[in-house]
């Protein structure tokens, strides 16, 4: 009798709606905590961002043309396809973490307001707290202008409003942990508003960034509205920085010389920079709120005559 | 294309009949993969960037729409004249490529800059109009000062097997060009077949053409690589036969710089070295510049350039 072999994934990349190998072919064989290898990603290169930036510039206009209402449905179908492959996603995280023995998944019941607790996330936790930062942005997508925008008092007969909207392509540099939490909670507040992402997913844990492909592609994302690279940072992120066809920087938790090398580019290529250090990632005061959408929109004033 | 002598348009020194009625069969799956084949070559950064420049050089900086205002192909013609402000030692485009009515701004404009004036006629861009209109438009372009004329053959005309009236019309058109060249539009992407493509392009050398080219930009599918491809061998074959260099245009619809390297590598292996100049080989497009400039930019100072960085073509 044979015994069935596992049919195995190959992570790939995710560019303009497509799952491509790296350009380069290369690929990066990833560890566990205890050095076993647990799968291997593409190694992105120069000429993969290249083209995942060509794909976000050319989704731009189509995505950010779309109803705030119809962008919250699509990110509540991302959170209900994040939610359907959580077992993948617990499974993934847990794999990297190997020392760390498997919790049962138990809802946790999150007060308002209330601070969370600063303790490493279980596997389910983190996919929990993925989907419901979805969730979140998805109700932010059509109310956020109303928080940043204004009616401003003019002296005439005018109503002259201020309205916000997308900056463009923003490129994602996501922490190396919690790696899903933490890509996902970069990327919903950019995409929320009608912005393009293209993500660098955590060096140390890519592989749920590769099936996070697989939930854009699947629930109703348009093509090159997000791409997901895996690769070395030291080699991807002075390429972000000096790319003058990104409008925008979303970090979190760089090394020093990586969060500067971005800072430094900014200026330079003309783009908006965002490095943030979050230190609890659960807090949803901090990472549910407007002020996350806020730094990739721009601000557009329009005067109106006032009806008599 | 030195030493012609043909201004009434035969040129080929075999009678007009045979042209008229011989066929030369193409194999079109053969043809699409060989065309196909060119894209495969590695090409590295200092030959890449030789290809870029030349690509600029090769240029018809075309625009061609009911929009097109003075300032317009003003603002064409400095763009082609200087395409970087940051780079000065760039080439110049070969051309501006415009209407009848606009030909008088852009001589103006362009000067003694070496840029030429192209401008279709001949009914563009469906040719279907009454010969003394057409050769009326013909005669009024160049008068405006235009150096090369577009013209449009007439494809009813072809397609409905009269071949000799087609031949007729390319032989007049080339008498009212006088001293400006005359660039044969074939509108392949009407012409239905490979076969088709290669006996109009045979027709329109055979009738006095300088330069063949593919499409009008106003029906898809404009250029390709195998329609070129048909037009380059239709060339080389009348260049074996009687020694003479007729030009070839592809035109719309290539858009980026891996094509137009593509393309010149086409040309390199179809018909040689010799064709690798803007006197015998052309692009017609408007955004194809901006993209080669972006290369051109990424190559010198090693970042990756936005759109905003490059003025509109």
């Amino acid at each position: 009798m044979s015994t069935r072999l596992n049919i195995t994934k190959t992570h790939k990349l995710f560019i303009k709606g497509a799952f491509p190998r790296s350009e380069s072919g290369r690929s990066i064989a990833v560890t566990d905590a205890s050095g076993h290898v647990v799968a291997h990603v593409p190694q992105g290169s120069r000429k993969d961002l290249r083209d995942a930036v060509v794909a976000a510039r050319g989704a731009l206009d189509g995505w950010s043309a779309r109803s705030a209402y119809n962008r919250g449905q699509i990110l509540y179908r991302m959170a209900e396809m994040l939610e359907g492959k959580g077992g993948e996603f617990a499974e993934a995280i847990e794999a990297m973490a190997a020392v760390k023995p498997r919790t049962t998944k138990k809802k946790t019941t999150k007060k308002a307001g209330a601070r969370a607790v600063p303790k490493p996330l279980s596997p389910d936790a983190e996919v929990d707290a993925a989907v419901d930062r979805l969730v979140a942005y998805a109700g932010w997508a059509d109310k956020f202008s109303q928080v940043l925008g204004c009616h401003n008092m003019v002296n005439g007969p005018y109503y002259n409003f201020t309205v916000a909207e997308a900056t463009g392509v923003t490129a994602v540099v996501a922490p190396d942990g919690p790696a899903l939490l933490g890509l996902v909670s970069l990327i919903a507040p950019v995409i929320c508003s009608g912005g393009t992402v293209v993500a660098l997913a955590s060096e140390r844990e890519p592989i749920t960034a590769c099936i996070f492909g697989e939930v854009c592609a699947t629930s109703d994302v348009p093509a090159g509205v997000v791409n997901i690279l895996t690769g070395h940072r030291e080699e991807l992120v002075p390429q972000v920085a000096g790319h003058r066809d990104i409008d925008a920087i979303h970090a979190a938790n760089l090394p020093k010389d990586q969060g500067q090398q971005l800072r430094d580019g900014g200026p330079d290529s003309i783009k908006r920079v965002r490095v943030r250090e979050v230190a609890d990632w659960t807090d949803v005061q901090e990472c549910e709120s407007p002020w996350w959408i806020e730094p990739f929109v721009e601000m557009k004033t329009i005067w109106h005559p006032a009806a008599s | 294309m030195g030493g012609r002598v043909n201004a009434g348009g035969w040129n080929s020194g075999e009678s007009p009949y045979n042209v008229i009625v011989s066929k030369v069969t193409v194999d079109r799956v053969m043809a699409d993969r060989r065309a196909a084949s060119f894209a495969t070559r590695s090409i590295k950064t200092t030959s890449k960037g030789e290809a870029l420049r030349m690509v600029l050089s090769m240029i018809d900086l075309t625009t061609l729409e009911g929009q097109d205002t003075p300032e317009k192909v003003r603002s064409l013609c400095r763009k082609a004249m200087l395409p970087d402000g940051n780079d000065p030692s760039l080439p110049t485009a070969a051309a501006i490529c415009v209407y009848p009515e606009l030909v008088a701004v852009a001589k103006a404009e362009l000067g003694d800059s070496g840029v030429q004036v192209a401008s279709v006629a001949t009914g563009f861009p469906s040719g279907q109009y009454p010969l003394a209109v057409r050769i009326e438009d013909t005669k009024r372009a160049v008068e405006a000062g235009a150096d090369e004329i577009d013209m449009v053959i007439s494809r009813g005309a072809f397609l409905a097997g009269e071949r000799g009236k087609v031949f007729d019309e390319i032989a007049s058109f080339k008498d009212a060009c006088g001293r400006a060249h005359l660039k044969v539009i074939l509108e392949t992407g009407e012409l239905e077949t490979y076969d088709n493509v290669r006996a109009a392009s045979d027709l329109a050398i055979a009738a006095g053409a300088d330069f063949v080219k593919t499409s009008t930009g106003k029906v898809a599918p404009a250029a390709t690589m195998g329609v070129t491809l048909i037009l380059l061998e239709s060339v080389r074959d009348h260049y074996w036969k009687t020694g003479k260099l007729i030009g070839v245009k592809p035109a719309g619809g290539i858009r980026s710089a891996k094509e137009a390297v593509r393309y010149l590598v086409m040309v390199h292996e179809t018909v040689g070295e010799q064709w690798l100049t803007p006197k015998l080989f052309r692009f017609g497009a408007s955004t194809l510049m901006n993209d080669v400039l972006k290369q051109l930019a990424r190559q010198r100072t090693g970042q990756y350039m936005s759109s905003d960085d490059f003025t509109e073509a």
